[in-house]
Formats: C-alpha cells, structure tokens, sequence
C-alpha cells in the first residue's frame, strides 16, 4: 500500500469519527492548557519573587553597628561597636571577594522644596558604587553620583522616582535645583522605576542620594548608619563576612565569632530561601500537573473503550478485506499522535492566548507575568500522547492480533 | 478451487469445548454455483469463515487453490483474503461513515492500486451491481438491497476467483434478495465460483449443487452420491 494512499485514508476514517476524534482531542487539549497555564503562572509569581528579591540588590549583605555579648580579650560583653568610612575603605582594600563596598549614611525626614511644593523624606549619603549594588538604574538622560561628586563635594542630588514626581511631577528632572534643608541640590539623575519587595529606611523610590561627603560635609557627623556589601560574583556572602568579623573584630577589639557585633542582613539567604522554596512550588506543581494528567488520561481512555465495539468491528471489517496488522497498528498509532500533537497544540495555542491577554488584567504586581515553560508543556503532551496510546492500543492490538472473524463478532 | 481433508473446528468457551466442525472433507472445482444448508447452528459458517481464511480450522488441512492455508504467515493470510476471496455477510458489515465508493475502495487501498485505476474500478463495480447514482451514499443512506449490493461490488474487487456469501438474503425482502441472487449467477457466468449460505429452498434451486450440513458434519456433498 502507498503511504500517501495510507495517510489519506487515515485522514478520511478520522473525518467520519467525528465524535471520537473530537472527544479525544478534547481530552488531550484540556489537559494540556492546564499544565500550560499551570506552569505558566508558577513560573510568572517565581520571577516576580526573584524580581522584588533584586530590587534590594543581588549578592549583597547590609551591615549595622551592633553590640559585643561576649567577653573578650579582658574587655566586658555589651559595649557597642560603630565603624567609620575609614573602615569601610580599609575592608574594601583588605576583603577578599569583596566585589563592591559603600557607606550609607541616612536622615530622615528631611525638608525638600521644589518651587511650591514641598516635602519631607529621606536623604541618603553613598559613594558611586551604591546605584550598582543596589540596582538604583538612572532613567535615560540621568546619571547615578560619580566620583567626581565625592571627590568635590559636589551639591548633587539622585532622586527616587516617587519623590521626583512629587516634587517635580511631569517636568524633565535633570538640571534642575531643588532645596534639601534650603540647599540648593542638582538633580543629575531619577531612579528609574523598579520591583521593590524589602527594603531598610524606607523605598529606594522617595529617597534622595546624595555624595557621602557632601552628607558628612553637610551634617558633620563621622559614622554611617550603616554599609553595604556586594560578593564577587561566584563568590560567596560566608567568607565576606567571616573576613569583616575578623578584620573589624581586630580593629574594635571583639570576638570575630560574637554575631552580635554587627547586624548583618544577608539578603543572599533570601535568595537561598526563595530558590528552595520554588524548587518545593515546582515539584507541587508537577505532581498537580501529574494528577491533571492522569485525569485526562482516564477521560482519553474511557472514551477510547465507548469505540472500542465500533473500533474492534472495524478493525475485523479491515482484516476480513486483507489489511495486514501492521497497518492496521500503524494507522491507529497514526491516529493517536495526531489526535494528540493536535489536541496539544491547539491547548498550548490557548494557553500562550490566555497567557498573552494576562497584562490587560493588571494583575502583574500580584501574580507577575506568567510564562510558556516548554518543559512542562512538553512534558504534558508527551504524557498525554503515551496514556492516549495506551489506552487505544492496547485493544487495537489485541484486536489485530484475533482472526478476523472473532474481531467481527467479538461484541 | 477448495479441497478441504478432516477439518475440524473446536471452540472453547470457559471450561466447555464445543466441536462445531467434525471433520470435514470437501472438494469445490473451479466455476462451480453451490449453496450450503442446514439447520442453523449446524457450522455453515464456520465452515464458510474458515473457506474464506477469516478463521483457521483446529486440525485437518484446507487447500486454497492449491495453497495449504496452514502454511501461510499472517501477513500472506491477508493477502489471500485481499487478493483470492470475496466475502460477503449478512449483516454486510460496511464501515459505516464510508460512502460506497469508499466501501468499494477499501480492498484496492490495501492492495497498493493506483489512484486513477482505482477510481475506473469502483465506478465500473457499482454500475455493474447497479448502483451508479449511490456512488456518495453513505450505508444509512442506503436500503438494505443497496448496503448489500455494494458489499458484493467490493467483494469483486480485487478480481477474487472465490465468492463466499454468508446469508446473503437474510436481512432482505423477497425481492431484493431476487436481485442479490441474480447478481451472483452472473458473476457466475462470468467464472467465479460462488458458494453461498442460505436458507431458502428458492435460492437452493438455483445453485447447481447443494451442500447439507447437519451437526457439523456434511449430511450430503450435493454431489448426487447421497440422496436429497
Ligand atoms: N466463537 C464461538 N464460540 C463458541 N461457539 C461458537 C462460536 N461460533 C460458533 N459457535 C458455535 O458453533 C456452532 C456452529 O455455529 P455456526 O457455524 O455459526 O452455525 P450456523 O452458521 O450453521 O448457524 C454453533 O453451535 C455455535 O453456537
Ligand atoms: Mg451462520
């Protein structure tokens, strides 16, 4: 037999099968856009996690003077430590693995005026390398402070988007001078807006930065609020701050092993908890996933023996006219993968629709912008494609394997 | 045409076994017109499945035009059932969302005809059995006269010398089954040998031999050495 005759004739038997061709692929196709859009919405609130995670920073540690609960080298527990710019420079220089360092001196509620409006909000006193580690990307036109800034003492001002708008609201930002404690600032750049799960001193987004020594210029005073600590990348946050523990435990005369020396925030360990937790989220995704495919498998299979009579009659009609088995199996096998990558496909075409129709919902900040996972999809279809087989081939083969007379009769 | 040496045919069901063949011995020449009676359940169509390799005897040899059918692999029994033997039913067992002319065509599709030529074949099978006009029917489409007529058409075609009919007039009016008989006698005309199953005195007497079977054994061989 030709195979282009084969196939037609394949197609033909499908196209009078309406019902059966139509209920199976229904099966396949359910089940499929509900992997699909599972898969997609887990995979879109993990981003969003990552996303507001990184809005802090990546790789970084927040480190706040703390006080001694040990003993140590004759001196009593309970005294305080603090640490200067000096010594965050000299950790920056001495810290293997260290891939950016920077004080961050803060005050709060400080009074801002732009013409008419008025505000009160927080002033934050960096070095350049801050806007990096903490993902303070400048919008198009506008620029984080440089070293310049420090170096001269510059009068300059990076804006919080929010805190602009507020301020400025629609006009260009840039250039402009706006009064912090009635000193004139320049604004050199505006955050462009991000995902900002955690935070310390208040939203990235209503702050203004300013040079650290023009904030030690501006109110005297020699100890940040705290720094803040990025690891090289493939490096880790254990060593940077075992590093920070001794050298600043030597200078200030404190256990290295005594925590409570400084408070340290290692964001990375949210990271670490983030990852664990969505490894969990998947695994409970793919065992709903496994449940929905067994359902639909069940369903494909119990429409599968509703045609069995018609299918074993037919399967006797074909050998009795001198069909062989194999092309008896090879249609049905045939048949299956089609009615299957079909069925597949057209869930997967409605998932990606579902899936693309998502923003008009303006549902991004809770759930994020879900996403195709091919695994998963793929994953799904074959599933499906192999209880689809199963269960009709199976009793094709049983059928093929009769005399023809028994399959005739076997109903 | 057929020579058939102590055919047996056992089926078991559950713990009973059940002889519906006791042993047959039957010669069927070339261009013969027979018809095979009994009482019903005496293995007429057991016998006829096995003549037509839709099944295979228990024991006991069957020669289809000379070829031991027990010799054959599945795949050569499909060919034989393609190419040497025309079957039809009594319940016509047509595929039901097929129309006739693709009823017709099944046959030719199995064996590898091409497209052109398997057109020119359908078309002159159903204009030879009358059915020109119902080429795009469907069975439900169809009297029972017409479902049958087209089973005879596809029955001829791949040029089978053999036509087995089980019953052929058994679902028909008198009138219907008159033309389905006269069909046969002109394919007889033509050379094929036809055997038919029935159990109609009318239709007997128009076969030139007649086979008796009673308990799964042959009463008479219609060969004129037993009486009628
Ligand atoms: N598949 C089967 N399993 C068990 N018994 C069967 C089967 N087919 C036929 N028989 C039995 O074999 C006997 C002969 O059947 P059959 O050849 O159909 O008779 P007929 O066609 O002469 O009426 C009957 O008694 C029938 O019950
Ligand atoms: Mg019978």
């Amino acid at each position: 037999m030709l195979p282009f005759q084969t196939v037609k004739q394949f197609l033909r038997d499908m196209r009078h099968q309406k019902l059966r061709t139509f209920m199976t692929m229904g099966g396949i196709l359910w089940g499929t856009l509900a992997i699909v859009l599972l898969f997609a919405f887990g995979k879109g609130i993990h981003k969003q996690q990552i996303k507001s995670q990184k809005g802090l920073g990546e790789n970084i540690a927040i480190v706040w003077p703390g006080m001694t609960t040990k003993p140590w080298q004759g001196l009593p527990k309970g005294r305080e430590i603090r640490f200067t710019e000096e010594d965050v420079a000299l950790l920056k220089s001495k810290v293997d693995g260290i891939a950016r360092i920077s004080p961050e001196y803060s005050r709060w509620n400080v009074f801002m005026k732009y013409g008419k409006n008025e505000m009160v909000q927080n002033i934050i006193g960096v070095w350049p390398e801050f806007g990096e580690m903490r993902n303070l990307i400048p919008e198009i036109g506008g620029r984080f402070i440089n070293s310049l800034d420090i170096v001269q003492k510059r009068r300059v001002v990076f804006l919080g988007d929010e805190l602009k708008s507020q301020l400025l609201g629609e006009r260009p930002a840039i250039g402009e001078f706006i009064l912090i404690n009635n000193v004139p600032f320049q604004v050199v750049g505006v955050l462009k807006t991000k995902k900002q799960d955690s935070s310390y001193n208040g939203r990235d987004s209503r702050k203004a930065f300013i040079p650290s020594s023009t904030f030690t210029g501006m109110y005297s005073i020699l100890y940040p609020n705290n720094f803040v600590v990025q690891h090289a990348e493939g490096g880790s946050m254990e060593s940077v701050k075992d590093q920070i523990y001794k050298i600043l435990g030597k200078k200030y005369r404190f256990d290295p092993a005594d925590e409570e020396a400084l408070g340290i925030w290692d964001v990375t360990e949210g990271m670490k908890f983030l990852t664990t937790f969505f490894f969990a989220f998947r695994v409970f995704l793919v065992g709903i996933g496994i449940a929905t495919l067994i359902t639909g498998g069940i369903g494909v299979s119990n429409i599968m023996n509703v045609v069995l009579e018609e299918r074993t009659k037919e399967i006797g009609i074909k050998m009795a006219l001198g069909a062989k088995k194999s092309l008896i199996m090879g249609q049905f096998i045939f048949e299956t993968l089609l009615l299957t990558l079909t069925g597949g496909l057209i869930g997967y075409l409605i998932g990606v629709g579902i899936v693309s129709v998502m923003p008009i919902f303006k549902v991004e900040e809770f759930i994020g912008v879900p996403e195709i996972d091919i695994l998963g999809t793929g994953m799904a279809i074959i599933v499906l494609g192999m209880i689809g087989l199963a269960a009709g081939y199976f009793p094709a083969r049983r059928a093929s394997n009769l005399q023809p007379v028994e399959a005739l009769k076997l109903f | 045409m057929i020579d058939m040496k102590f055919v047996r045919k056992k089926y078991t069901t559950g713990k009973i076994e059940f002889e519906a063949l006791k042993g047959i011995d039957l010669t069927v020449g070339k261009n013969e017109f027979i018809s095979v009676m009994g009482p019903s359940g005496s293995g007429k169509s057991t016998l006829m499945n096995i003549m037509g390799c839709l099944d295979i005897p228990s024991s006991g040899e069957y020669l289809l035009e000379g070829i031991n059918v027990r010799t054959l692999s599945a795949n050569q029994l499909a060919e034989v059932r393609n190419q040497k033997v025309g079957f039809v039913f009594q319940s016509f067992n047509l595929l039901p969302y097929a129309t006739a002319f693709e009823n017709v065509e099944i046959p030719l599709l199995f064996a590898g005809v091409k497209a052109r030529q398997r057109r020119d074949r359908v078309m002159n099978l159903l204009a030879q059995v009358g059915l020109a006009e119902k080429v795009g029917n469907k069975p439900t489409e169809m009297s029972g006269g017409e479902m049958q007529r087209v089973a005879i058409a596809r029955a001829l075609a791949n040029k089978p010398n053999l036509i087995l009919a089980d019953e052929p007039t058994g679902n028909l009016d008198s009138k219907s089954g008159g033309e389905i008989i006269n069909i046969f006698r002109q394919l007889w005309q033509e050379g094929h040998t036809i055997i038919i199953i029935t159990h109609d005195q009318n239709v007997a007497k128009q076969t030139l031999r007649t086979i008796r079977l009673k308990d799964g054994t042959i009463d008479n061989n219609g060969n004129g050495s037993a009486p009628l």
